[in-house]
């Protein structure tokens, strides 16, 4: 009876509270006379706090509170937002002794106002004992200055953690006879590429504010994209249990995977748990670029190996991740720089193996594509680097080697490709960048150079086998539904997105659907939304909860026509007897039913996980201009078709799409977390960290090939993170076919691009 | 040290003291427009745009005792017209997290009104919206949100 959303370009539900500018975000409903909330960092990159004190810093009229080191519970935790086991080592405390980077805070001061709480600061006396500092993160295995020495120092996993070696996680694995597979290989190439770490710069920075509620529990209103982990965080950082602590997620101001870090809650929340008053902390936008979560910085080195007839032998990718001064999402970043990047192609056999180390810069943590972003950058230059050497089309090298739809992924973890038209991907991109016509490289009449380059792309779906989504649904009395998620819509829009699930399958218009999101106490667990989960497990969650609460509505008109549920339909207005519509009783009369005299509630929920993750498919092109005189590149035209499955709100899949290759022309071109000799972050503030604006690029144009996922919601896999890995391989490949230079390091700026050049002229 | 000042904020005339250093956009929030957002320390991301007698002015770098004698539009006064231009953009789905939209949309309304006579072009509308910084949409949706709306707006005229 009603239209149906799949694929729709359905509005996002709360569009209008967003494009008028209503108060939804954290610190927009803070409550009023709360106290701020601010941190005293380390200047230092390593150093031992020998004494420090407070009372000047107390004297100040309006403070009201200053923390250190001595105040704080001394057990260990970890801040990465990821399920219990967390992979990520037990290495932190809210206030450390011992401080690790630049940034790293060393007293907490709570004060009636701003001016208060920055006079006490400058008036905190801290003396240090200076350490050595791990700054080259080349040199941190095994280094004699460790970062971590502690004794409760601890990992709940088996990752191949030791804090005795600067190590957050270590291993390897591999599949068939890599050395044979080598040595019968033709060509072989084997270089080392350098992705640098970089910041998710969402417009809204860290932020949290949290009061005492009636009952003495901790309310908690944060900027995050994972309510129940920051529960569990705050559980074991304040040593009280979970069930005294309610988190909720307002509107967000994006997230990008750095709120899958609890990054801003611990400070206000320990603050609100020792005066009892409500406090709120507000990173600046130079606290969210220098003590942050951004993404790992890698060094790959990557072999790959071809027959005499082109087909791919084995791939080897090792890899150097550099977790900064604490291991959050260190060891699971590092899995996908290989995981996610060795499946792209067919081959006799791969290894994969990998260390991440400890050294003394901010931690990193998850930033979208997580790890698999930096091992596409690698593998899909090294595939180009392969083509070039053969003296083939980099395109047809991809095209005869790529995974196909059936074929079993080794390296990622052995599952089927079941849902794949990567084929067609690269097909479409071709003719929409103009590839036969362009490849390798056009001189324009202005005397600038123009190249195309491409890459292909995967990701995941969720954590298989980990996390777990789930939906509530509730008929309210008028007949309409309420549904509760504890997932997070950082504007993603996956709250229309699960509505309009809903709405097909429960046959009624989105606007009967009335949707709550992240809040702990009133949404049913889910891991939160990260790894590209929430429309495949959570939608997954959905469909399941619909049908189980179709099938309540049904018996229970049934038993209000007094027949048997088998004889009734659902129209998503009346249940009828299939015999004869005209006996038939409304929602409303049904759920008015079901609230008096009744002992049957007419909600549903339902969870769900999965044993897979089936990756979407992607691939990118770029065509970049340089202008040889300035070194300048930009990227004229970027073509990209993506197989996310079914598409589920075309809108807002584009719009992914879009903003990720965006994001990943930024960390191409010039984006760069940059330190100097003392560990300070240089790129603090947007004038140093420069983001693309409407001006940097030329026209990005997405395209969708949709296939089926058999194990996902309507056939859906993800989109999220997978749009964000193309374009550093796809740029520097088309830089190499522009100018016969090879860069292996990001970013690509026009800088290094014009030494390169002029050292290639001999100038 | 605090100045009275009085200035006009959407259209209703409030007489106010304000620290010396004080910038617009806390006292903006202060008194309840919350749809003034802050996203950077270095008047580089365009969230914080207001009108000031009409033109866009970034509040995070103008003095609130600059106001006295002004009138100052923040969205809470173009309701209307936001959720006209608002419903483009929903179309397009260019509010992502929609931290960034009402920057988008103060800096658009501005736009309308220095082209009282013709529909800007791409090109225009792409210079004119480069201090706005969207980290969400890679910008696409935006300028087709914001073509269609000049189209529009055109035809209706
Ligand atoms: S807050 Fe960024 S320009 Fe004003
Ligand atoms: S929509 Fe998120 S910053 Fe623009």
């Amino acid at each position: 009876m009603s239209k149906s959303y799949m694929g729709s370009r359905t509005r996002k539900k709360d569009w209008e509270a967003l494009t008028t500018g209503q108060p939804v975000y954290t610190d927009d409903i803070a409550p009023v006379g709360c106290l701020v909330v601010k941190l005293l960092r380390s200047p230092h990159a390593h150093a031992r706090i020998q004494s420090i004190r407070t009372d000047l810093a107390m004297k100040v009229p309006g403070v009201v509170a200053v923390y250190t080191w001595e105040d704080v519970p001394q057990e260990r935790f970890t801040l990465a937002g990821q399920t219990y086991p967390e992979p990520s080592a037990y290495d932190r405390l809210i206030l450390d002794r011992e401080v690790r980077f630049v940034g790293d805070p060393v007293a907490i001061v709570a004060a009636e106002t701003e001016e208060a709480a920055d006079k006490a600061l400058r008036l905190i006396k801290v003396q240090y004992e200076l350490l050595p500092a791990v700054l080259d993160y080349h040199t941190a295995k095994d280094n004699e200055t460790l970062i971590h020495p502690e004794e409760n120092w601890h990992c709940l996993c088996p990752v191949g953690a030791d804090n005795h070696r600067n190590l957050a996680a270590s291993g390897s694995c591999e599949e068939g006879d890599v050395e044979k597979a080598f040595a019968e290989s033709k060509w072989v190439v084997e270089e080392t590429y350098h992705t640098k770490a970089c910041q998710q710069a969402m417009m809204e920075t860290f932020r949290t504010w949290c009061q005492m509620d009636a009952y003495g529990r901790l309310t908690v209103v944060s900027s995050t994209q994972i309510v129940f982990h920051v529960r569990r965080i705050l559980s074991n950082a304040l040593g009280i249990p979970k069930s005294r602590i309610r988190v909720v997620k307002p509107r967000i101001g994006g997230g990008f995977g750095a709120k899958q870090t609890s990054v801003s809650e611990i400070y206000p929340a320990f603050v609100t748990l020792k005066t009892g008053r409500p406090s709120k902390i507000i990173f600046s936008r130079y606290e969210s670029q220098i003590a942050s979560s951004p993404r790992h910085e890698m060094e790959l080195r990557v072999k790959i190996g071809a027959d005499e007839a082109g087909n791919l032998k084995a791939i080897e990718v090792y890899t150097l991740s550099n977790t900064g001064a604490y291991a959050e999402h260190g060891p699971t970043t590092v899995g996908l720089s290989g995981h996610k990047s060795i499946p792209l192609y067919r081959s006799e056999a791969f290894r994969f193996s990998y260390d991440v180390v400890y050294t003394n810069q901010m931690s990193a943590g998850a930033y979208r594509g997580y790890g698999a972003t930096q091992g596409i950058f690698a593998v899909e230059s090294a595939i180009d680097e392969l083509a070039h050497k053969m003296g083939v089309d980099p395109a047809a090298l991809r095209m005869q080697n790529m995974v196909r739809q059936g074929d079993r992924m080794p390296a990622y973890y052995g599952e089927i490709s079941l849902s794949n038209t990567m084929d067609q991907c690269l097909q479409k991109v071709k003719e929409a960048i103009g590839w036969e016509e362009k490849y390798p490289r056009r001189v324009m009449p202005d005397g600038h150079i123009r190249g195309v380059g491409l890459s292909l792309d995967m990701q995941g779906s969720g954590i298989s086998g980990v996390d777990v989504g789930s939906v509530t649904l509730r008929v309210s009395d008028d007949g309409g539904y309420t549904m509760l998620l504890g997932c997070a819509d950082m504007g993603t829009g996956c709250d229309t997105i699960l509505a309009q699930m809903a709405a097909d399958m429960l046959n009624c218009p989105i606007e009967s659907i009335a949707v709550l999101s992240g809040d702990t106490d009133a949404s049913p667990y889910d891991s939160g939304s990260y790894a590209s989960s929430t429309t495949y497990i959570t939608g997954m969650a959905c469909v399941k909860c619909c049908k189980e609460l179709t099938g309540k509505i049904l018996s229970y008109g049934a038993e209000m026509l007094s027949c048997q549920p088998e004889e009734v339909e659902f129209d998503g207005e009346y249940v009828f007897k299939t015999e004869d519509p005209a006996q038939k009783v409304s929602l409303r009369e049904i759920s008015y039913k079901a609230e008096s005299g009744s002992g049957k509630a007419l909600e549903a929920t339902a969870s769900h996980y999965s044993p897979t993750s089936p990756p979407p498919y992607m691939v990118g092109a770029a065509e970049v201009d340089i202008d040889p005189e300035t070194g300048k590149l930009q990227v004229v035209q970027y073509e990209a078709a993506v197989d996310c499955g079914t598409v589920v709100n075309e809108n807002l899949a584009r719009v992914q799409a879009e903003g990720g290759i965006l994001q990943g022309i930024g960390m191409a071109t010039m984006e760069d977390v940059i330190y100097d000799q003392k560990g300070r972050d240089m790129s603090n503030s947007f004038m140093q960290y420069r983001l693309p604006t409407k001006e940097d690029f030329g026209k990005i144009h997405v395209q969708f090939c949709p296939s089926y996922e058999p194990s996902g919601p309507f056939g859906a896999k993800s989109i999220g993170e997978v749009v964000i890995n193309t374009p550093s391989p796809a740029i520097a490949n088309a830089v190499y076919n522009a100018i016969g230079i090879r860069f292996r390091e990001l970013p690509i700026t026009a800088e290094k691009i014009l030494l390169a050049l002029n050292e290639k002229d001999g100038k | 040290m605090e100045y009275p000042i009085t200035f006009t904020l959407n259209g209703v005339k409030r007489s106010v003291s304000v620290p010396a250093d004080r910038y617009l956009l806390e006292q903006l929030r202060e008194m309840g427009c919350k749809s003034v957002k802050r996203g950077c320390e270095t008047s580089g991301c365009g969230l914080c745009t207001v009108w000031m007698d009409g033109k866009p002015v970034l509040s995070c770098t103008v003095l609130a005792v600059r106001a006295d004698g002004h009138q100052i539009t923040t969205l809470e006064g173009l309701q209307p017209e936001a959720k006209i231009l608002g419903g483009y953009l929903a179309d397009e789905g260019g509010e992502q997290c929609g931290y960034c939209a009402p920057g988008l949309m103060m800096t658009l309304l501005a736009m309308e009104r220095e082209y009282p006579d013709r529909a800007p072009t791409e090109a225009e509308i792409r210079h004119y919206l480069e201090g706005n910084l969207c980290r969400c949409s890679g910008y696409e949706s935006h300028i087709r949100a914001a073509v269609a709306y000049f189209q529009d707006k055109r035809e209706v005229k």
